[in-house]
C-alpha cells in the first residue's frame, strides 16, 4: 500500500472523528443503560409477585370467570413487536425481526412498538394496524395504550390470541429475543414462581374467597397484570437497547482505535521512506558536483 | 401452628416491606380488613389509604395506593402503586403535589380522559399521605 503521507493524514483524521462519535454515543448508551437497568430490576419483584397470584388464582378460578381468561381456537394471532427507534445496536433488531418474520403472514396482524419495526414490517408488507411511539423512558400510563389497545382487539373477538415479541434482557452483554403469549392469559405461559411459595400454595386448597365478588377482583386484576406486562417487557426492551449499543459502541470505538494505530504506523513508515529517498537524492547530487 | 404472617409488600418500583408479622389491617375497597394469622384465603382490591403493621407489639403505618391483595393462611401479599412508610412522608412535597394536582384538575378541559383519571389518582394517593401524617400529631 504506496499511498502518499497527505492520503494518510486525511484517513486517520477521518477515523478519529469517527471513534468521536462512536466514544460519545458509548458514554451516552452507558448512562441510559444504567438507568434503564434500574427500571426493569427494579420492576421484577412486583412481577415475580402478580404472577404468583395470578398463578393461584389460575388454580382455584374458573375460566369463564372472566372473558380475558377465555382459550380459543387460535385462528388470527396479534403480534406486537417490540423493537428500538434508533439504529447502532448490534444484531439487536436483526435477531428480534427474525422471529417476527417467522409468524404466518395470513393470519397475523402486527402492532409496532418503536421504529425499527414498524419499518422491517411495512417493508416485508405485513398486516401491520398499529403502530406505537414511545418516550424515551417510558411510564406505565404511555405503555397503557398499547396493552389496552390489545385488550380491545382480543375481547372484540377480531384475535384470539395475543403474542409479545420483544428482547429480554439478561445482562449486559446478553440479550435474547423472546415470544410470549399475553393473551388468553394461561397458568402455562406464567412462569412458575420460586420455591418458598410451593407449601404455601399446597396448603391453599380450598377456593379463594374474592372481596367484593369474583367478577369485580378478577376484572380489576386482570388488566392491571396485562397492562404491567407490556410495561415490564417495554422496560425490558429498552434495558437490551441501551445495553446492546453500549457494547456495539465500545466495539466501533475500539476498532477505530486500532486502525488509527495502525495507520500511523504506515504513515511514520512512508514519511521516513520519503526522508531516506531524499537524502540519498542531496547525497548523490553532491557527489556528482564534488 | 405459626403465629405469624409474611407481609409482602410491592410496588412498581421497589419491595417495599418483607417481613413477618403478627397482624395487618388493609384498607380494602369494602373497608378494613383485619388480618391474622390462619385467615380464610382471599383474595381483594385495595383503595388508597392507610396500612397497619403490627410486629412484636409495634404499630407501624403506610400510606398505599390502589392496588391487590392475595390472603393466604400464612401470608399476605400487597400489590399496589404506592406504598411509603409513614416517617418516610415529606408533608411540604406532599402539599405541593395536592396543589399541582388541583390546578391540573381545575384546567379539566385541555386534559383527555386519561390524564384526568391518573390525576385523580395521584391526588387521592397524595391526600392519603397528607392524612396519615397529620394523624399522628
Amino acid at each position: 500500500m504506496a499511498a502518499n503521507t497527505r492520503d494518510i493524514r486525511r484517513r486517520i483524521k477521518s477515523i478519529k472523528n469517527t471513534a468521536q462519535i462512536t466514544k460519545a454515543m458509548q458514554m451516552v448508551a452507558s448512562a441510559k443503560m444504567r438507568k434503564a437497568q434500574g427500571a426493569a430490576l427494579a420492576g421484577r419483584p412486583y412481577a415475580e409477585l402478580i404472577n404468583r397470584v395470578l398463578v393461584s388464582v389460575q388454580e382455584h378460578a374458573d375460566v369463564t370467570l372472566h372473558p380475558l381468561l377465555e382459550v380459543r381456537q387460535a385462528n388470527r394471532e396479534l403480534v406486537v413487536v417490540i423493537s428500538t427507534d434508533k439504529g447502532l445496536c448490534g444484531a439487536l433488531n436483526t435477531n428480534l425481526l427474525r422471529e417476527a418474520n417467522a409468524f404466518d403472514a395470513e393470519n397475523t396482524e402486527y402492532v409496532a412498538a418503536g421504529r425499527k419495526g414498524q419499518q422491517h414490517l411495512a417493508r416485508m408488507k405485513r398486516n401491520l394496524i398499529a403502530d406505537f411511539k414511545l418516550p424515551d423512558a417510558p411510564a406505565l400510563r404511555d405503555t397503557k395504550a398499547i396493552s389496552k389497545f390489545c385488550i380491545d382487539k382480543f375481547l372484540s373477538g377480531d384475535v384470539d390470541k395475543v403474542t409479545v415479541l420483544y428482547t429480554k434482557f439478561l445482562n449486559t452483554l446478553v440479550q435474547k429475543p423472546t415470544v410470549r403469549t399475553l393473551l388468553p392469559i394461561s397458568p402455562f405461559d406464567l412462569p412458575t414462581a420460586g420455591k418458598k411459595d410451593a407449601p404455601a400454595a399446597a396448603q391453599a386448597q380450598s377456593d379463594y374467597l374474592y372481596e367484593p365478588s369474583p367478577a369485580e377482583v378478577l376484572g380489576g386484576i386482570l388488566p392491571h397484570y396485562i397492562h404491567f406486562q407490556i410495561y415490564q417487557m417495554i422496560l425490558d426492551a429498552r434495558a437490551s437497547e441501551h445495553s446492546a449499543r453500549m457494547v456495539a459502541m465500545k466495539s466501533a470505538t475500539d476498532n477505530a482505535q486500532q486502525l488509527i494505530k495502525d495507520l500511523t504506523l504506515e504513515y511514520n513508515k512512508v514519511r521516513q521512506a520519503s526522508i531516506t529517498t531524499e537524502l540519498l537524492e542531496i547525497a548523490t547530487a553532491q557527489m556528482a558536483i564534488g | 401452628m405459626a403465629n405469624t404472617l409474611r407481609l409482602e409488600i410491592v410496588t412498581p418500583l421497589e419491595k417495599a416491606y418483607s417481613d413477618d408479622v403478627a397482624m395487618v389491617v388493609i384498607p380494602g375497597v369494602e373497608g378494613e380488613m383485619g388480618i391474622y394469622p390462619m385467615h380464610l384465603p382471599v383474595m381483594t382490591e385495595i383503595k388508597p389509604g392507610v396500612l397497619k403493621i403490627v410486629k412484636d407489639g409495634l404499630e407501624s403505618d403506610f400510606a398505599v395506593g390502589e392496588g391487590f391483595v392475595e390472603i393466604t393462611q400464612t401470608g399476605v401479599t400487597v400489590l399496589t402503586d404506592m406504598a411509603i412508610v409513614e416517617s418516610a412522608i415529606d408533608e411540604r412535597a406532599v402539599e405541593r403535589a395536592i396543589e399541582r394536582a388541583q390546578a391540573a384538575l381545575h384546567h379539566s378541559e385541555m386534559l383527555n380522559a386519561e390524564e384526568i383519571a391518573t390525576t385523580e389518582a395521584a391526588l387521592e394517593k397524595s391526600l392519603v399521605q397528607l392524612h396519615l401524617k397529620r394523624r399522628k400529631k
